[in-house]
């Protein structure tokens, strides 16, 4: 047992969903059942159709429409769309600003964390101790406070600078540069790695150790067992991390928000900011609308585009038949 | 095996994840130290200020005339609390439902649940906002605590049928044996069982709902109901920003996290873990 201090615990894998199929059978849909069942997932359910359904598709027919939101909507067909994609510079912008932000910090953010996780996976006496230690910013990282932080560490006579200047090197104002600004936000997006690096520990002590060792009898150095078996083994989850680190990242909101403000010059101009901009600044709700709607598209293609893609790459070790 | 190869790598191993330990800790260290610094030593490279100024802490308590920090700890304490009991008792209860019981149409709304945890918030954040605004209840703490008691959110309910999933069904059945509802067996065997995994709830709906900036700032626009995070806001836009005092705040303002994660850190990374990511 490798259980010290933070404990990564055995996870329950498919024998027990196995029983639950089998007892399943057995079972009769009866109306009590039924009623229990309702009752239980009710709170959920009802926040469901209110708090999802309800808004989505409200947000869809509103799309559609010209909302100022003290006035009653206004029907205008795919203005907004045509308007979106034809007239406003600052959507293509904003777009490729986010896709350069997902881009640069989703792999960063999942290298980063699978190498320390497989640092932290070593049996070492005060592993609890580092793994705390590593784990704080990601604790804190997505504060308000951290963003005051790093506005401060990266200003131009901030702390950034003057620890380079030891170096003899010229810092520049890293905020107000145009071409570095969006590099502080996904530096400070990559320091808050803890929670993929969790995951990935959890997968990795998910991993028999026989495999490693009878690579070991093989002859196989580190580097090859990494690439034959920590690699395939651990796709699955290095996938589920890709998949939500995407969702995630695209929706980035707060750190443009207090450090940079969407500058200079937009270079920084999250897709969540304009967003956020439109329906609560201008209040043009009809034309918020239709950017959520786009963004639903795109973060809805690029999983799908994930999931397609994951059957040349994600390795499943086969389970009595089942994919 | 050789020993003295292996002492050898377990020494740099350490060195190692020390000096990376540090390195990761190195802003919150030097944050410590600027919260105390003057406005002037704020752009010397030193860590530790040369005479603490323990007043950056006093003064940016009562940086806004009307009212101090503890003002807005509380308020945010007081929806924290309502976030918490909510996400914490609805989430078990779905979660059971989910886990235990067979009704129709289980596995579709299984998979629903899952699938909104992939909707990302901003398609749904525009209609909710003209409904409360529809409904009187812009500007108050309702369209932030409500939410949780919805289920408290898909990643909790995916989280708890993973934990119950692991607890052996022969208790179901022997409480069943001895006459009790599935009401009963909620209550009296499941409840009680899966506390562990309702701490993480606890901890992570307490932690996120404090960095929740977006919602605050959205629905919250008087300063009387202003939460801790939305004051740090209101002293950035101040004309000359007192960064010693606002560094000061800012730290106090995650202690409370700080706090909570380490009165249950145990819980709260192998709640993480436990979600059950393979199969």
């Amino acid at each position: 047992m490798r259980g010290d201090g933070i404990g990564v615990n055995k996870v329950v894998v498919s024998k027990t969903s196995l029983l639950t199929r089998l007892s399943r059978k057995k079972k009769v849909n009866s109306y009590e059942n039924n009623l229990a069942g309702y009752v239980f997932i009710s709170p959920w359910l009802i926040g469901f159709l209110l708090l999802t359904v309800w808004p989505v598709t409200q947000s869809f027919y509103l799309s559609f429409t010209d909302y100022p939101l003290l006035a009653d909507p206004v029907w205008v067909g795919v203005e907004n769309y045509t308007k979106i994609f034809t007239k406003d510079p600052l959507f293509g912008k904003s777009l490729a600003v986010t896709f350069s932000f997902v881009l640069l910090s989703v792999p960063l953010k999942l290298f980063f964390s699978l190498m320390v996780a497989m640092l932290l996976n070593k049996s070492l006496k005060g592993m609890s101790l580092y793994r705390t230690a590593i784990y704080f910013p990601s604790l804190i990282g997505g504060s308000i406070a951290v963003s005051v932080l790093w506005r401060n560490m990266f200003d131009l006579n901030g702390y950034i600078n003057q620890v380079l200047a030891w170096f003899g090197i010229q810092g520049v104002g890293w905020i107000t540069n145009p071409s570095t600004a969006l590099g502080t936000l996904v530096l400070l997006n990559a320091w808050q790695f803890g929670s993929t690096m969790v995951i990935f520990l959890a997968g990795l002590k998910q991993i028999p150790q026989e495999l490693y060792e009878s690579a070991s009898v093989d002859g196989a150095g580190k580097f090859r067992k990494f690439l034959n078996i920590t690699l395939p083994m651990l796709s699955p989850v290095v996938f589920f991390n890709l998949v939500l680190g995407v969702i995630g990242s695209f929706q980035t909101f707060t750190s443009a928000f207090i450090i940079t403000k969407g500058g200079p010059i937009h270079s920084t101009y999250m897709y969540a900011l304009f967003l956020y901009e439109k329906a609560f600044k201008h209040y043009q709700m009809g034309y918020a609308s239709a950017l959520a709607w786009i963004l639903l598209a795109i973060v809805a293609s690029l999983t799908a585009i994930n999931f397609l893609v994951s059957r040349y790459w994600v390795f499943y070790e086969t389970d009595g038949g089942k994919k | 095996m050789n020993t003295l190869h292996r002492g050898y790598s377990k020494v740099t191993n350490h060195l190692f994840l020390t000096c990376f330990s540090l390195l990761m800790l190195y802003p919150v260290i030097w944050w410590v130290g600027a919260s105390l610094k003057k406005t002037e030593e704020m752009r010397l490279p030193t860590i530790w200020p040369e005479v603490a100024m323990w007043s950056n802490y006093s003064k940016g308590w009562n940086f806004s005339a009307e009212f101090s920090f503890g003002h807005f700890f509380a308020n945010t304490l007081m929806m924290e609390f309502w976030n918490v009991l909510g996400g914490v008792l609805t989430s078990a209860i779905v979660a059971y439902g989910f886990a235990r019981l067979h009704f129709k149409l289980r596995g579709f709304w299984f998979s629903i649940l899952l699938l909104t945890m992939m909707l990302p918030g901003q398609v749904t954040i525009v209609p909710q906002y003209i409904l409360y605004n529809n409904l009187g209840l812009v500007d108050s703490y309702i369209p932030l605590i409500l939410p949780h008691f919805f289920g408290g959110g898909a990643f909790f309910v995916f989280l708890l049928v993973q934990f119950i999933r692991g607890i052996p069904r022969d208790l179901d059945e022997a409480a069943k044996i001895d006459g009790a509802s599935v009401y009963g067996i909620f209550l009296r065997i499941i409840f009680p069982l899966i506390k562990p995994a309702l701490v993480t709830v606890a901890i992570f709906t307490f932690i996120w709902s404090w960095d929740d900036f977006f919602g605050q700032v959205l629905y919250l626009s008087s300063v009387e109901k202003f939460t801790v995070g939305l004051a740090l806001r209101m002293f950035i836009d101040q004309f000359e920003i007192q960064w010693g005092q606002l560094l000061a705040m800012s730290l106090l303002s995650i202690t409370p996290s700080v706090i909570v994660f380490f009165l249950a850190q145990k819980h709260f990374v192998e709640g993480i873990s436990t979600t059950g990511l393979k199969g």
